[in-house]
């Protein structure tokens, strides 16, 4: 389904600079149609409904709990409230972000019906995904939000960074969702790759534990452009401090290059889906 | 600017045959030939044209139909024209809210309900929420599955599933309606609605391109074809010449054969040549063939078709005799065959069919499905293909047994 000028219109590469309103509002639509229908799918099928979303978060904290007891045990610094929570706000983004790339990775392929036989812009099929774990996210992080009001964690002022700092995330899951999902559509074996990235990403990643544990190391840990976000995320919400302000910026310069390059590489390769899918 | 709705300039659309790399452990070692080879070609070894040349034009409320062989383009220009491929060459150009139908029911997601997948393929259509609400009552009543509503689409029947499929499409609206053949699903009934929605499509001025192999439905839909073979625009103009240019391409491949026919003659019981035949008469069908290659143990058969090449009858000589054919090269044979024709009111095509001992399906000694057109005279006493001479006896049960029974015969 096409509407308005046909994009196969022209000799030159499909671009869309600036999309009609109505134009824009349809495929709108339709992101948040797909994203639904994959929400959708996913409850109708398991019998814990809504349990899903939660299952991955306390998974992965259940897992830094443990790496954290042995930490404290080794050490001999005993485990404190403020630590556990800490984990506890890194993980939830943390499998928002997995959830996200893996099931973005395989969008193209899973919709191979779509591709080859009806048009509209195919991003929306990668960004569907992002949304549709966007909504387990914000199940997970409502539950999360409970929790650490019974554990007492006050508000501040700080807490007015949350929506950039998510947005910032979203952004860079958007950015990476596009080119995996289109990186798997020409070699198949991307999703095994994306698998083991994911799997061991988490000790790359300051989930369990904070970049600066690490000593001058911890520098590695937060060229992960998605360190920065986690660490600003605990900075905020459990420490109640002002994020590290450089490293942001590095994130955020990852995030919005990357999602335009990103943007860029797939818009090109778009018109040769169809075919090669 | 002109004022075409459709235009499709000098298009070239090129297909690769073989595998590709699609890992990328293949793409290290193609990519290190491909720097090591410098030759640059038009066309790979493994690439053809689907599309050379292609050019036409679709006026605004215009029909135009693509007929061809399997394989000869047909779809590719459908794809090129949705957007869903990209030309190689040439330039294309859609105007106004168009909306293509490859495949029934694309983007069902048989998990979803019936209900829900209105909603989801609706939307992937083009169509608003709104839109949707609105027509939803519509759409099924249409697809005649109100008590299904709520049925995961996984336990459809492939007929509810394209039924659905096309009860959604066809309330999409669009100014442009490019249709791949999707009337050959579902049963009778549902194939002439969705024809007769078609046609209504057409009358309230939208413009349409239609792929079929239904030629019936080609004729009545469209004022125009175009005939493509091997991606190769062959005839473009009025659909009855278009029709007839499509029907000759199986003339020429009888060439090939391993048999020629010398000649065919159809005949009345009385032996006198002629192609029109009364409902129920006897025919003679004489074939006289030769031998261009050896011939051991070949069967003849008999084939009726309608004009629009539904098989209504067929037979072969290895159903009725233990003769077969055995034939050196240079030998001549004659067949002939008698049927009583029993079939009426319509123009039918004879075809002949030569088979090797052991067949071979799509290997033939010889074939030709449209041989020579056999005209029907209509029967007063019934419609329908079938010649059936039917009677009847009516009989009120009011009147005393003997008396005024009435008869019709």
């Amino acid at each position: 389904m096409s509407t308005g000028l046909n994009p196969a219109a022209a000799g030159g590469p499909i671009s869309r600079g600036f999309l009609p309103n109505e134009e824009f509002a349809q495929y709108k639509a339709l992101l948040f149609m797909l994203a639904w229908r994959d929400i959708r799918v996913r409850y109708k099928q398991s019998i814990m409904g809504f349990a899903w979303a939660i299952l991955m978060p306390v998974l992965i904290i259940g897992s830094g709990l443990i790496v954290m007891i042995a930490f404290s045990t080794i050490s001999g610094r005993p485990l404190n409230k403020l630590d556990v929570l800490s984990v506890a706000v890194k993980s939830v983004p943390w499998a928002f972000f997995v959830g996200a790339i893996r099931f973005a990775t395989n969008s193209l392929i899973m919709n191979k019906e779509l591709v080859t036989k009806i048009y509209f812009p195919r991003e929306i099929l990668p960004l569907a995904s992002v949304l549709a774990n966007l909504f387990d996210f914000l199940v997970a992080g409502a539950v999360l939000a409970v929790v650490l009001l019974v554990a007492r964690v006050g508000a501040s002022v700080y807490l007015l960074w949350v929506p950039f700092l998510l947005l910032l995330l979203i952004l860079l899951s958007a950015g990476l969702a596009i080119l995996l999902a289109c990186a798997n559509l020409f070699f198949r074996d991307v999703k095994y790759l994306v698998e083991v990235a994911l799997t061991y990403g988490i000790f790359f990643t300051p989930v369990f534990y904070s970049a600066s544990t690490l000593g001058r190391l911890g520098i590695l840990l937060s060229l992960n452009p998605v360190g920065p976000i986690l660490e600003g995320l605990r900075d905020v919400i459990i420490l109640q401090r002002s994020p590290n302000l450089p490293w942001l910026a590095y994130s955020a310069s990852w995030a919005l290059v990357g999602f335009l390059a990103s943007w860029k590489i797939f818009q090109r390769a778009e018109s040769s889906f169809a075919e090669s899918v | 600017m002109s004022n075409h709705a459709i235009e499709f300039n000098g298009v070239w659309k090129k297909f690769s045959r073989g595998e590709k790399f699609d890992s990328l452990r293949d793409l290290i070692p193609s990519a290190a030939k491909l720097l090591f080879s410098r030759k640059q070609r038009d066309l790979d070894d493994k690439e053809f044209w689907a599309l050379r040349d292609v050019s036409f034009r679709v006026g605004h409320g215009d029909a135009l139909g693509i007929i061809g062989p399997n394989g000869s383009g047909k779809s590719t220009a459908l794809k090129l024209l949705s957007g869903i491929l990209k030309a190689n060459k040439g330039n294309l150009r859609v105007k106004g809210r168009s909306s293509t139908l490859i495949e029934l029911g694309a983007g069902f997601h048989p998990d979803l309900t019936g209900r829900e997948n209105i909603y989801l393929n609706g939307t992937i259509l083009g169509m608003k929420r709104t839109e949707i609400d609105q027509k939803f009552d519509e759409i099924v009543e249409f697809s005649e599955l109100k008590d299904f509503l709520d049925t995961p689409v996984k336990r459809y029947s492939s007929g509810m599933h394209a039924r659905l499929g096309f009860a959604v499409a066809a309330h999409v609206n669009p100014e442009v309606l490019i249709i791949d053949e999707v009337l050959s699903v579902g049963d009778y009934h549902f194939q002439e609605k969705c024809f007769g929605k078609m046609q209504e499509f057409v009358r309230k001025g939208a413009t349409l391109v239609f792929v079929s192999h239904n030629l019936a439905a080609i004729s009545t839909l469209c004022k125009n074809v175009l005939v493509l073979r091997c991606g190769v625009p062959v005839f473009q103009g009025q659909v009855s010449l278009g029709i007839q240019k499509y029907h000759s391409f199986y003339e020429e491949e009888t060439k090939s054969f391993a048999i020629e026919l010398l000649d065919v003659r159809l005949l009345s019981e009385h032996r006198e040549e002629r192609d029109v035949f009364e409902p129920g008469a006897r025919a003679y069908f004489e074939i006289h063939l030769k031998a261009v290659k050896q011939i051991r143990g070949a069967h003849v058969g008999l084939q009726i078709h309608t004009a629009d090449g539904q098989l209504v009858f067929v037979t072969a000589t290895s159903q009725l005799t233990n003769t077969k054919l055995n034939l050196a090269v240079g030998e001549t044979a004659r067949i002939s065959f008698s049927l009583d024709m029993n079939i009426h009111g319509n123009v039918f095509l004879l075809g002949l069919v030569v088979t090797p001992e052991i067949e071979i399906p799509g290997e033939w000694l010889y074939y030709n499905p449209r041989l020579k057109r056999i005209i029907m005279t209509d029967s007063r006493k019934s419609q329908g293909f079938l010649h059936m001479n039917p009677a009847v006896d009516v009989r009120l049960d009011s009147e005393t047994q003997g008396v005024g029974s009435v008869k019709f015969g």
